[in-house]
């Protein structure tokens, strides 16, 4: 399952760190960041809690790099 | 300028006065360095504290480790005013790129600006606004002039001209008129009409492009994978790099007895950690794609992400589908030959005798002549499938149809020289003359094979189910290099992975079609365009670039512009490693001072963001 979710992050190269970072976490396929339009679409794995499995990449995203939002 | 945005600017400009009052102070030492110590917390607090966050979740050598490792180091070596200058600067430099993003983001979405807001209901016989999404298929709509058509549908009441510039880059309006269908997020320019719809929101085309255009950034380019993949190992290597030079050289003088210097070493590390930060790469590179791909929608071509626009640039083979590609897939009357008669007369027969019939020809038939058919004139129609029809018309016995038709009649038809189909006219059984009804070639098609061979593409190849004459004879028009006719739909799979087989590695095969049967095609290609797909679906799903009017001129426009955000990219590459790579020489032997490493970092990210918005303007092309 793919959903594409609104994000704000202020530089590209923090935009990567996210990416890398919710790429980590259990339940994600795939995921892609783009800063150009500030979005992060994820490819949820099957059976995935989709609120559960966010709130874990908002978390992961946030240790690299504090300013960022996420909005779920 | 956003909140965010407006407080780093204040916070630069108090530092900026605080640095400039300090340095005019007649102070010498440790109060020095205490007053320079607090421009420098106002303006690098949140570097700093990244930084540090960054160490502890094991995150290191990121900008903002180099920025305050720089940073602090400079000011222990008692450069205060460079180190302070230093985070000035990189925060200059970073507002600089946050504020030229969203500036260029907003511009393209203002170019994109197909959005509708509400649609228009009548409820107990007044107008109501109300949310796109809401509308359900079936409903009727009102859109009223100067109004954006928000959903697809069929219009049942009215007439008016419609701008679809937004969508096609189009600038000639179109007419339109009750039953004819209409696209959303074209302009209503004159006169009220009443929709029904036929599509929900979400499936309309407006959604469909912009939920295309705002995902194709996603697609990421092997450019920017590569700036990524460089900038993982070089940010590491350069600190590594820097940690060597305070220690080497110093321990070296050491061992040789010479005095060790230290100090001035350790200036020229962090000097060089200042010039390494890699942010103008990692930001140009996105931005000059995401510029190129907002200007190309801007004139009706969508590309679906980074990496078609960088194959794009690189094709050399251009392989076209005929119909409805080069040609506009409508049959005319292109010709008109009238033997013993004239021709309004021969164009008169033949319309009145196939005024029954309903087939494409008889259609092009009745376009051709243009006037209203009185149909009380026309008595005992009879067809001859796959022949022709006979038809009393004022009491004439009137056959049209092919030459089989008349040899069945014992006439004798002339033979014509053109290429198409024959409809040869007998009256009363002695014969009149032929009509040639052919697909008609596009207007801007010949102009495009030549644009696309300007353009550097070696060559361009037309595949066809269409007859061998036919498909020559649109060929040697056009200017084309090759054709292959009468092809099924398979044959033309098998025919492209032959080219594909044949061409250099390096030379991408682009596929252009209009969408319909040739989904297998688009996808097998290197890379597929579809063309004339507004409002249909399946081409927008099938193709990689998607052309929104049936223009073909516009794949030499998008072929242009994918080169420009190509050679925008480079020009951007190889200016900030040189001048990087120089400028790390230059520092490490102790040439360029910390000025110079500012100018390496910040100047060289704003001079590589202004020249990547370059990317967004296609006019000229």
């Amino acid at each position: 399952m793919k959903k594409t979710y609104k994000i704000e992050v202020d530089c590209a190269a923090c935009a990567q760190k996210m990416e890398d970072a919710a790429k980590k976490v259990t339940g994600i396929a795939d995921a892609t960041v783009s800063f150009m339009t500030q979005k992060m679409k994820i490819d949820f794995e099957e059976s995935a809690d989709e609120s559960g499995v966010m709130s874990a990449v908002l978390k992961a995203c946030r240790k690299v790099e504090p300013d960022c939002e996420i909005f779920i | 300028m956003t909140r965010k945005q407006k407080k780093v600017l204040y916070r630069i400009i108090l530092a900026a006065v605080l640095i400039v009052l300090i340095s005019l102070l007649p102070l010498k030492g440790w109060i020095r360095a205490v007053l320079f110590l607090i421009p420098y917390l106002v303006i690098g607090y949140d570097i700093l504290k990244k930084a540090i966050l960054g160490i502890i979740h094991g995150e290191v050598f990121d900008e903002n480790f180099l920025m305050a490792v720089a940073t602090v180091g400079a000011m222990c070596l008692g450069e205060y005013l460079e180190g302070v200058a230093v985070m000035l600067f990189y925060q200059i430099g970073e507002l600089f790129q946050s504020y030229a993003v969203g500036k260029s983001r907003k511009n393209i979405t203002a170019l994109m600006d197909i959005r509708p807001d509400y649609a228009n209901m009548e409820v107990n016989g007044k107008l109501e606004k109300v949310d796109p999404d809401e509308v359900t298929p079936g409903s009727i709509i009102i859109v009223q002039p100067g109004e954006k058509v928000p959903l697809d549908g069929i219009v049942v009441e009215g007439s008016s001209t419609l701008n679809t510039s937004a969508l096609t880059g189009e600038s000639v309006p179109r007419d339109i008129n009750s039953g004819d269908e209409i696209i959303s997020g074209c302009v209503n320019l004159s006169g009220m009409i009443k929709v029904k719809t036929t599509k929900a929101f979400e499936e309309s085309t407006v959604s469909k492009i912009l939920d295309l255009v705002e995902n194709s950034s996603m697609k990421k380019s092997r450019s920017e994978n590569f700036i990524t993949r460089f900038a993982r190992y070089y940010t590491p290597f350069v600190c590594y790099a820097a940690l060597a030079l305070a220690l080497l050289p110093p321990i070296i003088n050491l061992l040789m007895g010479n005095a060790s210097n230290f100090g001035e070493w350790i200036s020229r590390a962090l000097t060089f950690l200042v010039i390494s930060c890699p942010c103008a790469l990692v930001i140009s590179i996105p931005l000059s794609f995401f510029g190129g791909i907002g200007g190309a929608s801007a004139r009706g071509i969508l590309i679906k992400g980074s990496n078609y626009l960088e194959i794009l640039s690189q094709s050399g083979y251009v392989v076209f589908d005929k119909t409805g590609t080069l040609t506009k897939g409508v049959f005319k009357v292109t010709e008109i030959h009238p033997e013993h008669t004239d021709k309004d007369t021969l164009l008169r027969y033949a319309a009145y005798a196939e005024s029954y019939s309903t087939h494409p020809i008889s259609k092009s038939l009745k376009e051709a002549y243009g006037q209203s058919i009185d149909t009380t004139l026309v008595a005992d129609v009879k067809e001859f499938s796959g022949h022709g029809v006979s038809a009393l018309v004022e009491g004439h016995t009137i056959l049209a149809g092919n030459e089989k038709l008349m040899k069945e009649n014992n006439i004798t038809p002339s033979t014509p020289d053109g290429v198409g189909t024959v409809i040869h006219i007998a009256v009363d059984q002695s014969y009149v003359g032929y009509l040639l009804i052919s697909d008609v070639i596009k207007e801007h098609a010949a102009d495009a094979i030549r644009d696309l061979k300007a353009a550097g593409v070696r060559k361009t190849i037309m595949l066809t189910g269409d007859s061998k004459k036919v498909a020559d004879s649109v060929a040697k028009t056009l200017g084309l290099d090759e054709v292959h006719s009468e092809l099924l739909p398979a044959d033309k799979v098998n025919q492209i992975e032959k080219i594909l087989a044949e061409k250099p590695e390096k030379e991408k095969l682009a596929f252009v079609g209009d969408g319909i049967n040739d989904a297998p095609v688009l996808s097998r290609a290197d890379i597929g365009i579809a063309m004339g797909a507004m409002g249909s679906d399946a081409a927008i799903e099938a193709a990689d670039i998607v052309l929104m009017d049936d223009d073909p001129s516009k794949i030499a426009l998008a072929m242009k512009i994918s080169r420009k955000t190509l050679r925008i990219v480079y020009e951007n590459i190889i200016f900030a490693l040189a001048v990087k790579f120089l400028c790390l020489l230059l520092g490490a032997l102790g040439i360029a001072n910390m000025w110079v490493a500012i100018f390496a970092d910040v100047g060289v990210m704003v001079i590589a963001v202004i020249n990547a918005t370059r990317a967004l303007a296609t006019k000229n092309l």
